[in-house]
């Protein structure tokens, strides 16, 4: 290719000879003998941009829009102050539990400090202590035990059931020794089962709506065919995919950091040790995951050309994002439906963090399932692409699934 | 020089175009017409590599076209589109940027090309919050924004006010004088006239003529000829040779068997008085484009 120069654009100014002598077109035509003058004016090389740097500004394009629509930042304010707001709650409330109440007598106090389980009130005889038993303002009383009746030095008093509370602190236990270790408590793995669905649920919909509703714009404002002539289908896809991937995986990262952050900061340490590593996992599986939903919404959408035909066109995603949240939900006390979970591309990244804080899956399980969503988003992403390149430029009625997919 | 060798398309069992070739050469501004359904659309899709050909091949000075090529490619489809909701100078830098110019320059080729579009204080407006006429100039300026070296547009003057038309004219004109191979398609047959120094005629999926404008106009042309002169024009028809169609006073047009004749005619009259205008009548290109398409 020999060797170019720009032409003399358009943006090259108006003291151009050339295109002075060219302002008598609007009184006629051109000269030919014009043209055979200018003839040897050669032409620039136009430094292409890589695929890479294709993508890049696409996808940059894609974030920036994003982070300039007021409701985009509204949602995900409201979406962040959930999330903070419910740990905090959650926090306060913990810390408020009442302890039982009881009245102590005498010597009777030291047993009975020695649990901390107890709120404390000191009196002086055994009568004031039954008084308060009976008035209600304590759960029962405990008073230093008379004669050697009982194995300990102390006597609880209650009104009329017995107190069990107050007797399992009470009492002296055998050594423990579990055979398997138990799962956490279940109103606690709902709680996080509810979290990983919501927070998975969420964020799948809302930047897969946008990327849907991205693309059909792109077509419906026939803007498709310019891009389709500067860069390459799978360019354009891949901008979009990972423009709506980060602005998803950001808006994950921001939640689990905050809620982190929250259990720390009102003293749910514990609570975070047992989470903390569900998060994390959660956090990798749905950079991937979202990927491959976001080539099933982005190759969805390419089929229809009005943003009314968005949701329709779309619904079959919607519904493989909403199996894993309602499937997590009501089965989260079913190891079983769990593990299946958490090998389905779709719902592994609700299912592997939560068997993670169930402490039920072994070390390699979530390293395999990640494996097993890598490939299939490979293959999506393929499919994807073929789909969306099939689409772009058929406008009017919806495109059929089998024509879309020919190659 | 842009070379559509051979190209053909079907969708389906509906054949589009069939073994179109034509050339657009550097420098010569070529007008592509053709009815509604023709094919314009498609082979320009063709060119820009949006559509894949079943057969045939675009060249660039001999050599296929490649993808990176195609950066080079002025575009302007025939379905208008921008973001709306994108104003009107970040659109065309990011444009430019994705057909590969540094943000400079990209930032310089905006700012000078909306200022000749006559969109300079428009240039932080929303693309949805311009007049039509105004939208129409920021997608040419979306065609021309990365300093292409080839320009392929899809009716580039539909819809635009006749300041407008201008406007465009001019800036095209300047692109193919500065050794651009320009294709545009028109349904506005006067402005192709004007405009262009070759002409595609299509119809029907294949090419029906395609020259030099003034080669077309003259092997469409009859020998007929206008004359005007001061006297009564009567005495013509008595000239061996000649067949006066038409006349009114000293004004007649008549057809010449041979060029001589026709010659003959005018000195005849120049000796009789004063001849204020001897013209070959030409056939305008819409007289052309009947002929050839039907």
């Amino acid at each position: 290719m020999t060797d170019r120069v720009t032409p003399p654009s358009p943006a090259a100014g108006n003291n151009d000879p050339e295109r002075t002598s060219t302002g008598s077109i609007s009184t006629g035509s051109i000269s030919t003998e014009l043209h055979a003058a200018a003839h040897h004016v050669g032409r620039r090389v136009h430094t292409a941009p890589t695929l890479g740097q294709s993508v890049w500004l696409v996808a940059s394009r894609e974030i920036i829009v994003r982070l300039r629509s007021k409701a985009f930042l509204i949602s995900t304010g409201i979406l962040l102050l959930i999330s903070v707001a419910s740990v905090v709650v959650g926090g306060i409330a913990g810390q408020n539990a009442t302890l039982p109440k009881v009245a102590v007598v005498g010597n009777a106090a030291m047993v009975v400090d020695q649990t901390q389980a107890f709120d404390t009130i000191a009196v002086d005889t055994q009568a004031a202590a039954e008084a308060l038993v009976r008035d209600g303002t304590v759960t029962a009383a405990v008073v230093p035990a008379e004669g050697d009746s009982s194995p300990l030095d102390v006597t609880v008093i209650a009104l009329d059931t017995p107190p069990t509370e107050v007797l399992t602190a009470l009492s002296v236990s055998p050594a423990l020794q579990l055979l398997e270790q138990g799962a956490p408590n279940g109103g606690l793995a709902y709680l996080v089962a509810i979290g990983f669905g919501l927070v998975f649920l969420m964020s799948a919909v809302t930047f897969g709506s946008t990327i849907a509703q991205s693309v059909v714009e792109e077509k419906q404002t026939r803007i498709v065919e310019i891009l389709m002539s500067t860069i390459s289908v799978r360019a354009l896809l891949a901008g979009k995919v990972l423009g709506n991937s980060i602005m998803a995986f950001g808006q994950i990262v921001a939640i689990g950091l905050l809620v982190s952050l929250g259990m720390a900061v009102t003293g749910q340490q514990a609570l975070l040790g047992d989470v903390g590593p569900a998060i994390i996992w959660f956090g990798v599986f749905f950079a991937f995951g979202f990927v491959l939903l976001a080539a099933l919404y982005a190759a969805t959408a390419s089929m229809v050309s009005r943003q009314e035909d968005v949701g329709s066109a779309t619904a079959p995603v919607m519904v493989l994002v909403m199996i894993p949240y309602f499937l997590v939900i009501f089965f989260n006390d079913n190891p079983a439906v769990l593990a299946v979970m958490s090998y389905i591309p779709f719902s592994a990244p609700v299912g592997m963090p939560m068997r993670i804080f169930l402490d039920s899956a072994l070390w390699w399980e979530p390293l395999v399932s990640l494996a097993i969503l890598l490939v299939s988003t490979g293959i999506v992403i393929v499919l994807g692409a073929r789909i969306y390149a099939n689409s772009l430029l058929r406008m009017g009625a919806r495109v059929p699934l089998r024509e879309a997919l020919k190659r | 020089m842009l070379d559509i060798r051979g190209v053909s398309k079907s969708y389906g069992a509906r054949q589009v175009l069939s073994d179109v070739n034509f050339t657009v050469a550097d420098g010569r501004m070529t007008g592509f017409v053709g009815a509604n359904g023709a094919g314009k659309t498609t082979t320009m899709r063709i060119i820009l590599g949006v559509l894949t050909a079943d057969a045939g091949t675009v060249l660039i000075d001999g050599t296929p076209v490649t993808a990176s090529d195609r950066r080079r490619f002025g575009y302007m489809p025939e379905e208008r589109g921008l973001y709306p909701k994108m104003k009107v100078a970040e659109q065309l830098v990011y444009l430019a940027r994705l057909h590969g110019l540094s943000p400079a320059s990209a930032q310089r080729n905006t700012t000078d090309l909306l200022d000749q579009l006559g969109l300079g204080e428009r240039r932080n407006d929303l693309v949805e919050a311009l007049s039509l006429g105004n939208q129409q100039r920021a997608q040419i300026a979306a065609a021309l924004v990365h300093d292409p070296e080839f320009l392929v547009l899809d009716e580039p003057f539909s819809g635009l006010d006749p300041i407008a038309v201008e406007t465009v004219m001019t800036v095209l004109a300047g692109y193919a004088a500065g050794g651009a191979p320009v294709l545009f398609s028109s349904h506005q047959l006067d402005i192709v006239e004007r405009l262009c120094d070759d002409l595609v005629i299509i119809g029907d999926g294949s090419i029906r003529a395609a020259g030099s404008r003034e080669q077309l106009r003259e092997d469409h042309t009859s020998p007929r000829f206008e004359i005007q002169t001061l006297g009564d024009a009567g005495w013509m028809r008595d000239l061996p040779g000649i067949d006066v169609v038409d006349f009114d006073g000293g004004w007649a047009v008549f057809e010449a068997e041979t060029d001589a004749a026709s010659q003959h005619v005018l000195a005849q009259a120049v000796s009789r008085g004063p001849v204020t205008a001897f013209t070959r009548q030409r056939p305008s290109l819409a007289t052309i484009f009947k002929e050839v398409v039907q």
